[in-house]
Parts: C-alpha cells; structure tokens; sequence
C-alpha cells in the first residue's frame, strides 16, 4: 500500500444555516479545502452524506457535487454508513490513494438536516425500520438504553454522564466553527428537559448543517507541501449488528473495539501513544463507551476517567478538543470529515485557543446507527 | 393501503415465530436465512416463549410522529425465557418504576396506524408479569 497524507482541510460553520443550500454547503467546505491546500485539480472525489434522500430529496450527489464544484468530470461517488458516512468517506480517499489509483483525492462530507424535513424519522432509518423503529425506539432512546444498562452494569452517574457534556462545551466554546460555542454547567445538562430516560437535550448532539472536506495526497503530491503533510498511518472499519437488541452485552460497542484494533495495528500504535482523539459523542454515554472501547482506559471505568479530567484539554487525553458532536453540531454526513479537520489542525498547530501543546499523533472515531459501523483513523505529524 | 412489507412480518409480529438453527441450534429473532454461529441455511421454525425479563429501557419523551399522542412510554429490551431478545413497549404499568429485572410478559396489541387512511398496524407489547 502506498503512503496517504491530508494536506488540507476546510470547513463551514455548523448549525441552522438558513442562507445556504445542500450542494452550497458542500461547494463552500470543498472550496476552502482545495485552497487551503494549495493543488489545482483532483483525481477523485468521495461525498459522505446519511440520507440526503430523506432530508432534502436529493439523491446522485457524487455528481451534483463534482459539477457544482466545478471537477467534473473526474470520478465521483457518494459513501453511506450512517452517522459514519464522512469517516467512510476519508477511508474510501485514503484506498484509493494507498492503491495507487489516485494522488490527490478529496473527502468530504455533507447534511442538511434544517429543511424541514421529518428529522426524527430520517435518522432512525440508520436503526432497524421492521424490529426496533417499529416499535417506537428513537435514537436518543436506543443510546439511552446503553446508559441504563452501563449505569446498573458499572456505576456510572448521572454527574458522569453530564461531565462529558460540560467538557465538550468548554471546548467548542473555543471553536469558532461551533454551533453552540458556549460553556455550559453539570446542573444545567442534569436538569435539561428529558429526552429519553436518563438522557436530556443537553446529553444529545443538535441537527446540525454543514459541510467539511480533506484533501488526502500521495506522497509524490505531498512532498511538494512538507510544513501541511499529516500522514494517515492508521485506517480501521468494522460492523456490528443493526439492531441494538441482538448484542449480548448492551454497554459494549464492538464495532468500535474491532475498528480501533485495526487501525492501532496499522499504525504500529498502542492507545497510550494517542496525543489527542475526536469520537462520536452523539449522546454523552456514547463518549464514555467509546472510551473504553478504543482502550483509553477499562471497561466499566469510563465515567470515572472523565470526572477525573483525563479527557480535558489539559488532560491526559484530550478528547473532543473541537467541541465533539455535542457543542460542535452534528450534520450527519460531514461528522466524520470534521473530526480529521480537527486532527489536522491540532496537528499543524492551527486550533487556535483550544490548541494541544506538542500534539504529534491524533485519533479520529467515527460510528454509525447505535454503534451498527464504525471507522478509526491515526494521524501522525511527521515534520515540524 | 395493501402493504406486502407489513404482511411479511406477520408471522413474527402476531405468533412470535422465530428461526432455531437445524445444525447449532441458535434462535433468530428475527429469522434469518443464513446463522451467523454456524453457516447453516437450514432452520426450523420456532414460536418464542412469552415470558421473560427487562435487561434495559428507557422512557421516550420526544417520539417520532405516529407515537406522538403517546409520549411519555417505555420502551425495552426483554430477554426471553430461551435467551432471545428483542425492542418492545412495556404498558400497563407506571414507566417511572420501572426496574432492570423486571419479570414481563409479551402480549399482542396495537402497535400504530399508517396514516389517517392506511392500515392499523399490531404486534406485541410486554406487560409486567
């Protein structure tokens, strides 16, 4: 497999963005990436987006955007795993490039959940439709089922669970980028209205729009740009059942574990060796599980890690330095792609307030459904 | 409207049929054509039993547009008496003393309705047993 670097991000303003459509989310994020990097054309292009089906009616959106963005006609495609579609997206870039197909390919992701579309109902179409949405179960139900279940298995509080939250807000409210950069307080997250027992608003990422792309490179590309090359030395995915109920421990997201495995194997890495992590904290109790899982620290022992401030930003492990899902926003299809800007920009120094002094290697978790697919990238800085 | 995706589920959603494995013995809910365990294709047909437990739930406060004249309600992963689970409602019972352990028992109801002039769709609910 041949070398894959990011040599530039670029992204838009999460939140409820009125003035601008799907495919000008898109454009704007695409934009500011490929001039950010600095190239003047691209071999390929990937688009992670959940249900732009559903959300806006628009399907076919690998070509909508290569033409919209003006690279048509280069080869196009769009990537779909749920919440991880932007994740899948960069993985998908970074084989074409690792197989040698392809030396400069742009990854992006899109969502446009504010026009007025049945929010509730697209997203849970990443759940069983016949066994589980049949029934009623919404998202923040289905995760919230998860945190019962890690609260009776291992003790986990509700103060725990809030703690997540309360960091994620610190940090976006250093995020410019942020749909809610403002700092927020355990009281406020405990006494949110309720959502699904016992998570409230204030434990749910928001419907978010928004785009975000990466440009990914060959070395032969990326040489040209050594002070913007951050190598991608680590790419996992993996699955899990669909369906919440077919799982034999509720708290455990294998998905998760497996996709973690592989790109730790990848990278030659061990999880201590991580300087700082983004991962999907759709819901709070997501934050902690995926803690466990990736192996930062026990299972069981997540709530305590962070109440203890392991995963501060001054902390052992930084985690969410951008805010994470929660603070950030959550446009489904452009999640993914935003946690790697994150990674690159921690990692070429640019995070501005919220910067991780001598960050060399970062992690990215991306997962789908309740934890249904998951994808891992490790980022490493090679040159100062 | 006549819906051959409501009809398929049938089986499973009034009579509690289920797939067991001819070779490993593993149960599906629902049936599967091929198991996981053991790559057989070949399976039996099963009814699960009734009765079970709440391994967890939750109650939801925000639901999706043909559950929403019923919020707040709770919803459940039970674990039957052959080991198999599945996503219910739990009704007849006050949500909020609701308890991980609770001993349930599936019944069969009215699950929802397809629009203002589609069909009335059924299933099961569990009850505290």
């Amino acid at each position: 497999m041949k070398d894959v670097y990011v040599i530039g991000c670029g992204m838009t303003k999460f939140g409820e963005i009125w003035k601008s459509s799907f495919r000008d989310l898109f454009v704007e994020a695409g934009l500011k990436a490929i001039k950010n990097a600095g190239i003047d054309h691209l071999d390929s292009m990937y688009v992670g987006t959940m249900t732009s089906g559903l959300f806006v009616g628009q399907e076919h959106v690998g070509a909508l955007m290569a033409d919209y963005l003006g690279v048509a006609p280069i080869p196009a495609v769009r990537v779909e795993s749920a919440c991880c579609s932007g994740g899948m997206a960069v993985r998908i870039g970074f084989l074409d490039i690792a197989s040698g197909n392809s030396d400069i390919v742009l990854a992006g992701g899109v969502e446009k959940m504010n026009d007025g579309a049945d929010v509730t109902f697209a997203l849970s179409t990443a759940a069983d439709q016949e066994y589980e949405c049949y029934h009623g179960v919404t998202f923040p139900g289905l995760y919230a089922m998860i945190a019962r279940a890690h609260m009776k298995k291992y003790g986990t509080t509700r103060d725990q669970l809030a703690q997540v939250a309360v960091k994620n807000h610190y940090n976006g409210s250093m995020n410019p980028n942020a749909q809610f950069p403002r700092k927020i307080t355990l009281e406020q997250v405990k006494n949110a209205v309720l959502v699904a027992d016992p998570l409230t608003v204030l434990d749910s990422s928001p419907v978010s729009d928004g785009g975000a792309c990466v440009i990914l490179a060959s070395e032969k590309i990326a040489k040209k740009f050594p002070k913007q090359m951050v190598k991608i030395i680590g790419s996992g995915a993996a699955t899990d059942s669909l369906a919440l109920d077919q799982r034999k421990d509720i708290t455990a997201l294998n998905a998760v574990k497996v996709s973690a495995k592989k790109a730790f194997k990848m990278a030659g890495l061990k999880p201590k060796d991580i300087d700082l992590a983004e991962v999907h904290d759709c819901f709070t109790i997501a934050e902690l599980c995926i803690m466990e899982e990736l192996g930062f620290c026990e299972k069981g022992k997540s709530g305590k890690f962070v109440e203890d401030g392991n995963t501060a930003l001054d902390g052992k492990i930084p985690v969410n330095t951008s805010g994470g899902l929660k603070s950030k926003g959550h446009p489904v299809g452009a999640t993914g792609i935003a946690q790697v800007v994150e990674i690159y920009e921690q990692l070429t120094g640019k995070a501005g307030q919220r910067q991780v002094k001598n960050a060399k290697i970062g992690l990215a978790q991306n997962m789908g459904g309740s934890g249904a697919s998951s994808v891992v990238h490790i980022l490493k800085k090679l040159n100062d | 409207m006549p819906s051959p995706k409501y009809r398929r589920e049938m089986p499973q959603r009034y009579r509690l049929e289920a797939a067991k494995c001819k070779k490993c013995g593993k149960v599906f809910f629902p049936p599967r054509l091929i198991c996981d365990k053991c790559k057989s294709e070949e399976f039996e047909k099963i009814t699960l039993p009734e009765n079970g437990k709440i391994v967890t739930f939750t109650i939801i406060r925000v639901a999706p547009q043909q559950f929403e004249t019923e919020v707040p309600y709770a919803i459940a992963i039970v674990e039957l008496e052959n080991g198999v689970r599945l996503t219910t409602q739990v009704v007849d019972c006050n949500p909020e003393k609701l308890k991980i352990g609770n001993e349930i028992k599936l019944v069969f109801r009215k699950i929802q309705e397809e629009g203002k002039t589609g069909i009335i769709k059924y299933g099961y609910k569990a009850v505290l047993a």
